[in-house]
């Protein structure tokens, strides 16, 4: 691999950018692979990635049936933060920040990872008070948190709505300065880049059709390429983990429902960090363009369509308006959907599965995109030695059973009204 | 929007009902102690591509429970029925 450096930018800006080598190679598959990676996107590519640089395992395919960074991983409004509540979370969420602080550097590759802080207003004494809370269990995992009164939430953001008939009055907010955004899909190409030095297979357009087996163990992937072996094989598909474990005969508690981004026409700067509406289900961040990325809750039915409906598009301005009024002349220029793997608790499950020879990364819900390092690096530990890395012990899929759910939400089982 | 045809309403936009998952499960009975079939009431669906039987109430107008069937890739609407009659 070429490094990426200041003089590679020089030598090719005079030499008219036409020698830049291709990122990553477009290999045929091969008949067999130590591990095989079902999914493309950012943890597929990640979990290869820290597999060959953790565990040296460099005989690895990530099949992905369309093309890399065309699923959720390009589709999600960025946000990186660790603000959990619960343990499992905090600490998976926080090491995967740590890891975001240093990925331009690991990757050789700028994936403009800014960390601008995020806000999240409180707009009541007891949400300043469950804020505390929450601040409190970060700074006991040393994780920075800060509660922020009504008079310093004005100075950092004096464009929301503080006048005496905002419905729901600014009272507070909960501060995380480490907070920020990354450009999305260089996240995914960061990793295959890296990934493809290191000598893995990324392999596109190129879909799973079922599991190859011997006996109880799956022991590789049918393809529309053909049959591929594998000594194990990882799913990272969020969004379809339920029409892949059906393949391989896994009964999972997922159900996939649609969650809309949507992004502005371009104005000057005005929102410097990412913030968010604590009434309702909005958040806000400034694209580098100028346009206002922001996104808000589910749907609210199950679906496999990349499209949302114009209710959530309502109910989401709605929401922004009343936080920022300022923004209500703006126009929308695009929104899109992507599908989530909606869990009951609305935890992510990584871990063995009860089938031999398959491995299981998947019910992101509307979380991956933060969780993208860890997940890989989690995941290829547990790929590479069988049993699950410490800090997603509690991310298994036995948990529903043992009544051991990480409900972060508290909604109860019902992924709808997550 | 989905257009819901109410078998007492007519048709209405799908935000004057509420949404309220996999019509397929069914309740074990109160007095059954099976942990598995429990286990998979709660948790457990089949979160099909394609035909989905769900239930959905329509809040906003007769409060009459339904079930429709639609297609979770397109978002075609392929029946409603009232919830007492297609379980009956």
């Amino acid at each position: 691999m070429h490094g990426y450096s200041v003089f590679s930018i020089l030598r090719n800006g005079l030499s008219g950018q036409k020698h830049w080598p291709l990122a990553w190679r477009a290999p045929s598959p091969k008949s067999n692979y130590d591990v095989v990676i079902v999914g493309g996107g950012g943890h597929g590519l990640a979990t290869a990635f820290y597999l060959a640089e953790n565990h040296g395992i460099r005989n690895i395919a990530v099949i992905e049936k369309g093309y890399i960074g065309g699923g959720n991983v390009g589709r999600n409004t960025t946000i990186i933060r660790s603000n959990y509540l619960l343990d499992g979370h905090t600490q998976f969420f926080e090491f995967s920040l740590k890891l975001w602080e240093d990925l331009s550097r690991t990757l050789n590759y700028n994936v403009m990872f800014s960390q601008r802080g995020q806000l999240v207003a409180a707009h009541s004494p007891d949400q300043v008070d469950a804020f505390s809370h929450r601040a409190n269990v970060m700074r006991l995992n040393g994780i920075d948190a800060e509660v922020l009164d009504r008079d310093e939430v004005r100075r950092m953001v004096p464009y929301f709505d503080y006048s005496e008939t905002a419905r729901f009055p600014i009272y507070g907010a909960h501060w995380q300065s480490r907070a920020g955004t990354a450009r999305h899909d260089a996240v995914a190409w960061g990793y295959a880049r890296a990934a493809d030095a290191h000598g893995v297979d990324i392999i596109q357009n190129c879909e799973v059709t079922g599991f190859i087996r011997q006996g109880e163990r799956i022991v590789g992937v049918e393809t529309t390429r053909g049959q591929i072996g594998a000594g194990r094989v990882g799913l990272a598909v969020a969004g379809h983990t339920s029409m892949l474990g059906r393949k391989a005969g896994l009964e999972l508690p997922i159900e996939s429902h649609i969650l809309q981004a949507f992004v502005t026409e371009p104005i000057k700067p005005i929102v410097h960090q990412v913030v968010a509406y604590g009434a309702g289900h909005c958040y806000v961040s400034q694209s580098d363009k100028g346009g206002l990325v922001f996104g808000g809750g589910l749907d609210g039915y199950n679906s496999y369509a990349q499209r949302g409906n114009l209710g959530t598009v309502r109910d989401v301005a709605e929401a922004a308006v009343a936080l920022m009024p300022c923004i209500s002349r703006l126009r929308i220029l695009r929104h899109w959907g992507g599908v989530q793997d909606m869990t009951p608790d609305a935890a992510p499950i990584i871990c063995p599965t009860p089938i031999d020879g398959l491995y299981l990364n998947g019910g992101w819900c509307y979380g991956g995109f933060k969780a993208t390092p860890a997940s890989g690096w989690c995941f290829a530990h547990t790929l590479a030695t069988g049993s699950p890395h410490p800090l997603i012990a509690g991310y298994g899929l036995d948990r529903f059973r043992t009544g051991r759910t990480i409900d972060e939400f508290g909604a109860g089982p019902f992924a709808w009204l997550q | 929007m989905l257009q819901i045809k109410c078998p007492c309403c007519g048709p209405r936009d799908h935000d004057e009902f509420l949404y309220a998952g996999d019509a397929s499960v069914s309740r074990p009975a109160h007095n059954d102690a099976d942990f598995e079939r429990w286990y998979r009431y709660v948790f457990v669906r089949e979160n099909p591509a394609g035909a989905h039987r769900e239930y959905w109430q329509h809040v906003m107008g007769c409060r009459q429970w339904l079930i429709v069937e639609r297609n979770t890739v397109n978002h075609t609407i392929l029946s409603v029925n009232f919830s007492r009659e297609a379980l009956a």
